[in-house]
């Protein structure tokens, strides 16, 4: 007798979801006991519509036909000095920017969802999990693998775990994922699977590996096209939580909503970075933080959101704060690490007239009116000789750890502040967003790990600026921090072109 | 005759990360090292857990083992994930064509009633266990402490994923993919009394809290056992019952075990070696759960192999296995 052909969703069943039971011996409950503190009613964990059906054979093969073609790459990357091909070595320092700041959250991924991955009492939603939980793992460990040889070559790349854990701005990126993984397993899956991987991955993935494509580098470029196929998955994840935590109980979505306007708010604060970074850092421009935002967020996200509005979702808080802060964070953030360069574990620079020009054209309502003036300035005082540093140490925003750099939407030329008391201590903010963030869980951001205060604790060296450089976040002074301009990377460039 | 291609060569300026020199001097690095030595952030969490305000988020007391550098715990396999999933995938084709060979021939079709009704009762119901080794492993990963032991721990929860897929598929063979004899095997598992020591074993495995010690009754204790009462007691008999084609099905997992006992076995060598303290508590979980697990599996190795399958054959290799390590 020929055997029937089992269709794809109930192979997967019988293969997959049919493997776990209903315990006898043991209380379920202790056995995935985090399901129920954060409030969400799981009535039936049947319910979960796989996001793929993959079993394990076919990911080791699709996985490892991947790994093959990309270390090629990275192979011959190596052999030929593949990092001679970018287009200028301003660009690197995107790339210190990601191996400092965002491989260890894909890190973070991989531990993150492997807590849920074991945690959630849904046999369907963990083997999900689990495997993003390794895909995060290859992703961390391809982009090493993928910067190594930049490490080789430039300064700024040497000790990026360490770096990671200390370094001043590496706090926004590091407190965003430690809030999430200490967050409760659903919180978890709403901040990363659906505000992040779902609704802002096209604002941080793209815009970094179009940035290499733009600009010659191929392994991280290679690294990007072999890893879409994963974030693919992620991202359906991601849609797939959203909705099946929606419908599962109408008490859900109260708590779904605030987690959304939660991590949109946060996600936006990180993502200060990746705008700087496309505005500022590519030598050959993508596409501006502007645009970058209107296409990813505001079309492709608003139809989202319209789409779940039938779910009783509405817009994230504060959208339309972010819809006017497209105009100014990117130059904000850019101008705060110039005046900070002598603390930054990367280089900075003025941009070039025709960059300037671009940044005019991009940004024709602020750009000229708020920031070339700050250049021109900048350029004057660097003519003379005087290429300024910041020496007072920057306040940080208690929630988003970003320095208090952002102005208020209602007066873009003013500072935007606000504050709040907890249990006889003041805290700062830089927005309504982060203010009622701290608010809605404040004995957890009263823990928060601030550099700045840190450091006037004297709890990293010191007692100089210098001195916690150099000791506490082990940069080569002199090497990986200051100017572009007259940096051991610049010379080194200067010599393999004129070899 | 050599020929040789030149190729401009520039001078590096370092030769690996910082954190490697520091560990190995200053030249080029594997990428089983740069994939793996102190990725895992140590230093300066922002907040506690919710779900576990007493500890850090990345705890090194989550067990009570200790250890003076947890990246003592390498791989002698080097397994990154690149290297892992290449390895599984040369692994996976040769399980694939087994598979089809085995389906394409219908060798199922040659084998005794007696042969397919073991299958059925004694094979199949083992995905449910293997299920539970990918929680526990899984749940190492997620608590464990540092990159070395905590990658390899996912990659072992990943693969018993795939082998409760692959002893899955034998039941569809054997079924002719109705579904229906996996449904008989796990009402043998959920109901037959002798499968519920080890039903019963296996939630218990489920709420233990400390990482090392699940590590030590899954990998080391349950899994010795099973692997002797399976893929070698049951294998015998298979082959001397006219089912030695059933090895092809199964041969994935005796070459899987093969590969992991090694990296197994030299990090509880190491962890062992460590200190009296870390050797005390290991022999005491091995000595609370080898009892315990023996008794579970009792029912089961006295049905195993027509009865004839011996327990204290399987806890004599345990034993051997605990010398090798330093246990016994």
């Amino acid at each position: 007798m020929a055997a029937k052909k089992l269709n794809l969703k109930d192979k997967y069943k019988l293969l997959t979801r049919d493997l776990d039971w209903e315990f006898s011996y043991e209380d379920r409950k202790e056995a995935f006991p985090y399901e129920e503190f954060e409030g969400i009613k799981i009535t039936d964990w049947s319910k979960w519509e796989d996001p793929f059906r993959l079993t394990m054979d076919a990911y080791w093969k699709y996985q490892a036909e991947k790994e093959k073609k990309l270390y090629a790459i990275f192979d011959a990357f190596q052999q030929n000095n593949g990092h001679l091909n970018v287009s200028d070595p301003r660009y690197v320092n995107a790339v210190k920017l990601f191996l400092t700041g965002v491989s260890p959250l894909e890190y973070q991924a991989y531990q993150g969802f492997a807590h849920v991955g074991r945690q959630f009492g849904g046999v369907g939603a963990r083997v999900a999990c689990q495997m993003q939980s390794i895909d995060e793992l290859r992703h961390v460990q391809t982009q090493v693998h993928a910067m190594s040889p930049y490490n080789k070559f430039f300064d700024g790349f040497h000790d990026w775990t360490h770096m990671h854990d200390r370094v001043w701005y590496l706090s926004v990126p590091k407190s965003f994922f430690d809030d999430a993984r200490t967050g409760g397993p659903f919180e978890f899956l709403v901040a990363i699977s659906f505000s992040f991987e779902y609704v802002l991955t096209n604002l941080l993935f793209v815009p970094f590996m179009s940035g290499a494509a733009h600009n010659g580098d191929l392994n991280t470029v290679t690294f990007g096209f072999s890893a879409q196929s994963d974030e693919a998955r992620h991202m359906t994840l991601g849609l797939e939580v959203i909705k099946f935590l929606l419908e599962q109980h109408e008490d859900n979505v109260p708590i779904v909503q605030k987690w959304i306007d939660k991590w949109f708010w946060r996600g936006c604060r990180l993502l200060s970075l990746v705008g700087m970074m496309m505005d500022y850092m590519l030598p050959n421009k993508v596409m501006s933080w502007k645009e970058a935002w209107e296409v990813y967020f505001e079309e492709a996200g608003g139809a989202l959101f319209k789409d779940l509005a039938r779910y009783g979702i509405r817009m994230p808080k504060y959208a339309d704060v972010v819809e006017k802060e497209k105009e100014h964070v990117s130059h904000q953030a850019w101008w705060t690490f110039y005046a900070y360069g002598h603390a930054a574990g990367f280089h900075t620079w003025i941009p070039t007239d025709k960059e300037l020009d671009w940044l005019s054209e991009k940004y024709p309502e602020t750009f000229d009116k708020y920031y070339r003036p700050r250049w021109e300035l900048a350029k004057k005082l660097e003519a003379e000789g005087k290429r300024f540093y910041s020496q007072a140490l920057p306040q940080l925003c208690t929630t988003c750890q970003v320095p208090m750099m952002f102005t208020d939407m209602e007066n873009p030329g003013e500072l935007s502040y606000r504050s709040t008391e907890y249990k006889g201590e003041k805290y700062h903010f830089c927005s309504d967003g982060c203010c009622d963030i701290f608010k809605d869980e404040p004995e957890k951001y009263v823990q928060s790990w601030l550099p700045v205060h840190q450091i006037f604790q004297g709890n990293c060296g010191g007692p100089d600026v210098p001195d916690i450089l150099k000791d506490f976040y082990h940069f080569n002074l002199g090497a990986d921090n200051l100017d572009m301009k007259g940096s051991p990377d610049e010379e080194r460039w200067k010599q393999w072109k004129s070899a | 005759m050599t020929i040789e291609i030149k190729t401009s060569t520039l001078e590096p300026v370092r030769q690996t990360f910082a954190n490697l020199e520091r560990r190995f001097g200053n030249k080029q690095a594997t990428r089983y090292q740069e994939a793996t030595y102190d990725v895992q952030a140590t230093n300066n969490f922002h907040y506690r857990p919710l779900w576990q305000p007493d500890k850090e988020l990345n705890d090194a007391t989550r067990t009570d083992i200790v250890m003076e550098d947890w990246y003592a715990l390498k791989d002698p396999r080097q397994f990154y994930y690149g290297t892992y999933v290449q390895q599984r995938a040369k692994m996976q084709e040769l399980a694939e064509s087994n598979y089809s060979f085995f389906e394409k021939r219908g060798l199922s079709s040659h084998l005794s009633d007696e042969v397919k009704a073991s299958l059925v009762r004694h094979l199949i119901p083992l995905r449910h266990v293997e299920h539970t080794a990918n929680l526990n492993n899984v749940y190492g990963s997620a608590y464990g402490y540092g990159t070395a032991i905590t990658q390899a721990l996912l990659y072992d929860g990943m693969d018993r994923l795939g082998i409760a897929q692959y002893l899955s598929r034998i039941g569809l063979i054997l079924d002719g993919n109705s579904g229906d004899a996996l449904s008989q095997a796990k009402e043998f598992w959920m109901n037959d009394p002798v499968w519920q020591g080890q039903r019963a074993l296996c939630e218990k495995t489920l709420v233990i809290k400390d990482w090392f010690e699940t590590f030590i009754v899954q990998d080391l204790v349950m899994d010795t056992l099973m692997h002797d009462l399976y893929y070698r007691q049951y294998d015998e008999w298979l082959n001397a019952n006219g089912a030695q084609d059933v090895g092809m099905l199964t041969e994935f997992m005796r070459d899987w075990n093969r590969d992991v006992s090694r990296w197994a076995d030299s990090v509880f060598k190491t962890v062992a070696s460590e200190s009296d303290h870390n050797k005390a508590l290991m022999k005491g979980w091995v000595e609370t759960w080898r009892g315990q697990t023996a008794e579970a599996m009792a029912p089961l190795a006295q049905e195993l192999c027509g009865g004839s399958a011996s327990l204290d054959d399987a806890l004599a290799a345990l034993d051997k296995r605990l010398k090798k390590i330093g246990l016994a």
